[in-house]
């Protein structure tokens, strides 16, 4: 079923009991052209390009929970490409202007909301290093202003810019950045996937790789043995795990991100805004809630759930920036399990082992990236070279000391 | 999380900061013929486990010691902590005595040059 205002129209006069189920439930066959590992947002949406850009057909992708269990729909949704390096922004800006078109192309209502994002600057030092950002951002075609204190007010009147420590004295703004209903993100590229034929399989465990003089040749599952031609994994906050099953040691840890949000209040903050001078940043949901996040807590887990210290760290940068914030009530909490890379850069690559291709070290950045990382690993996939865009996103970079380190960190995941 | 701490006892995790896994102690041979191939293992690849890790942490506000601690990485449970120092002088002690043998004849034999040195003059 197509999904337009006649569409709606017509189910409200009809008692809405004619809605379809939005994708089927098919039993997996024993053998397919690429199986894709991982049903999150960027397992999902390769699979929507294989079949919708690159006419590949005979499609599956295996899930272990249920689609959008994942980190898909954890996140805090935001989406924007103000990055500084050359291997990362025009990826994130293609990105970008797939989101921009993203809702026509899988016919489904993502709540993609370019309300724009501010980070603040709180020093001249880092007012100088925005602006380099935004004139990188500009050269590639991504859209960047800078904000003095004036302009910010106009926009924020509701900032701290008398705060001592940190005050407030201006802003980088990318307008078109925005936030995206995440889980809206899950289902649509699932329907529209399944649309062209993908089989979407939840409750699917992959629990092994066939693998044969250095070739993969399928995975073993909880419900059975399916072969493939190519096996595409992207499976987040899992790879290290999954893929120690084909042998393979990662640069990646798997850390734990919470995220936060309050009651639902009138609307309060126009667009994403971040904190300069410690690491928080908040949004508005449409219903109301302000969904807000900063760190990650640091140490390596797989248990979905944080400790409080992150949490006090979280609510003082929220403090600093909007004290109006501090009578707001909390109402959830919950945790999600990122694949941090050593340079805080993703991977798009082949593996060393042939058929089998990986999609991973995502970071917590990588709810922007699903669009173009399921275009850039159908790419890979389909033509078994990498997509322009992503041509530094490769798994031998750190080998070759080609490392993408936007923060300038070092090898060492959790200050990424 | 709770650190029971060897000399302090069961210290807040928030008083730590946190390296990474424990094999970071183990820095390889920089003369090693494969020192490329150890030090991009060293630096770059990770286990990663779910389940047991051997993690160091640095009691930054407390004593600012490094410890290493095994760690549940599923439960968050913290199973047993040790001062990176001593396993590390133990790990030392380990090779040494796994290549002491190679001095005592290394020893013997530059006494045995030295016999025939002195037979020579
Ligand atoms: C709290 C939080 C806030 C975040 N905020 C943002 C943000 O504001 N902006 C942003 O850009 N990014 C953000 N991120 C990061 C972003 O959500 C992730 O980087 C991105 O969703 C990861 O890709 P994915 O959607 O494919 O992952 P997932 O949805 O995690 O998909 C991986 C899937 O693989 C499945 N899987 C694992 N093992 C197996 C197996 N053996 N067999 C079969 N399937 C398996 C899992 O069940 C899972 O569904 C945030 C993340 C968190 C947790």
């Amino acid at each position: 079923m197509r999904y337009s205002i006649w569409s709606l129209i017509n189910q409200a006069l009809t008692g809405n009991r004619n809605w379809t189920p939005v994708w089927r439930e098919p039993e997996p066959k024993s053998h397919y052209d690429i199986v894709i590992v991982g049903g999150g947002g960027h397992g999902l949406a390769t699979a929507f390009y294989l079949a919708s850009r690159y006419g590949m057909k005979n499609i599956a992708v295996l899930e272990k929970g249920w689609i959008g269990s994942g980190n898909i729909g954890r996140n805090t949704t935001i989406v924007r490409s103000n990055y500084l390096l050359d291997g990362n922004e025009p990826f994130y800006e293609q990105s970008l202007q797939l989101w921009e078109g993203l809702e026509q192309d899988i016919n489904y209502n993502a709540m993609m909301s370019q309300r724009g994002i501010i980070n603040l600057y709180h020093s001249d030092a880092q007012r100088d290093s925005y602006v380099r950002r935004g004139n990188a951002m500009r050269l590639h075609g991504a859209d960047a202003e800078l904000l003095n204190q004036d302009q910010l007010r106009s926009l924020c009147p509701f900032l701290d810019y008398e705060n001592a420590r940190f005050p407030i004295m201006g802003g980088l703004l990318q307008k078109r950045a925005g936030t995206a209903r995440h889980d809206a993100v899950a289902w649509g590229y699932a329907r529209a996937a399944d649309q062209r034929g993908v089989d979407i399989i939840q409750n699917c465990d992959v629990t092994d790789f066939l693998i044969k003089d250095g070739v993969c040749t399928g995975v073993e599952t909880s419900k059975g043995t399916i072969r493939a031609g190519k096996i595409g994994v992207a499976v987040a906050g899992s790879t290290s795990r999954v893929m120690a099953k084909a042998g393979l040691r990662l640069p990646i840890e798997s850390h734990v991100l919470q995220a936060f949000v309050t009651e639902g209040l009138k609307p309060v903050i126009p667009g994403v805004i971040t904190f300069g001078a410690g690491h928080f940043y908040i949004s508005q949901s449409d219903k109301g809630g302000l969904v807000f996040g900063g760190d990650i807590d640091g140490y390596n887990s797989y248990a979905q759930r944080g400790n409080l210290p992150v949490f006090e760290d979280v609510c003082e940068g929220g403090m600093a920036i909007m004290p109006m914030i501090g009578r707001a009530r909390m109402l959830r909490n919950w945790g999600g399990i990122m694949d941090m890379s050593m340079d805080g850069s993703p991977i798009i690559d082949k593996t060393p082992i042939d058929q089998l291709y990986l999609n991973a070290g995502w970071c917590y950045g990588g709810f922007k990236a699903t669009p173009a990382s399921g275009l850039c690993f159908a790419h890979l996939l389909a033509r078994d070279e990498p997509h322009k865009v992503a041509s530094k996103l490769r798994l031998d970079r750190f080998r070759r000391g080609a490392m993408l380190d936007e923060r300038g960190a070092g090898a060492q995941p959790n200050l990424h | 999380m709770i650190i029971n701490h060897p000399h302090l006892g069961p210290r807040d995790a928030s008083e730590f900061t946190i390296l990474g896994d424990a094999s970071l102690i183990n820095r390889p041979d920089w003369q090693a013929r494969d020192a490329d191939d150890a030090f991009y293992n060293y630096q770059y690849l990770r286990d990663n486990p779910a389940g047991l890790h051997r993690e160091l942490w640095f009691h930054e506000q407390g004593d600012r010691s490094w410890l290493v601690v095994t760690r549940d990485t599923v439960t968050h449970a913290v199973i047993a902590v040790a001062l990176a120092s001593d396993i590390a002088k133990a790990a030392k002690a380990k090779t040494a005595q796994k290549t002491a043998p190679k001095k005592v004849a290394a020893k013997k034999t530059a006494a045995k040059k030295a016999v025939i040195k002195r037979n020579a003059t």
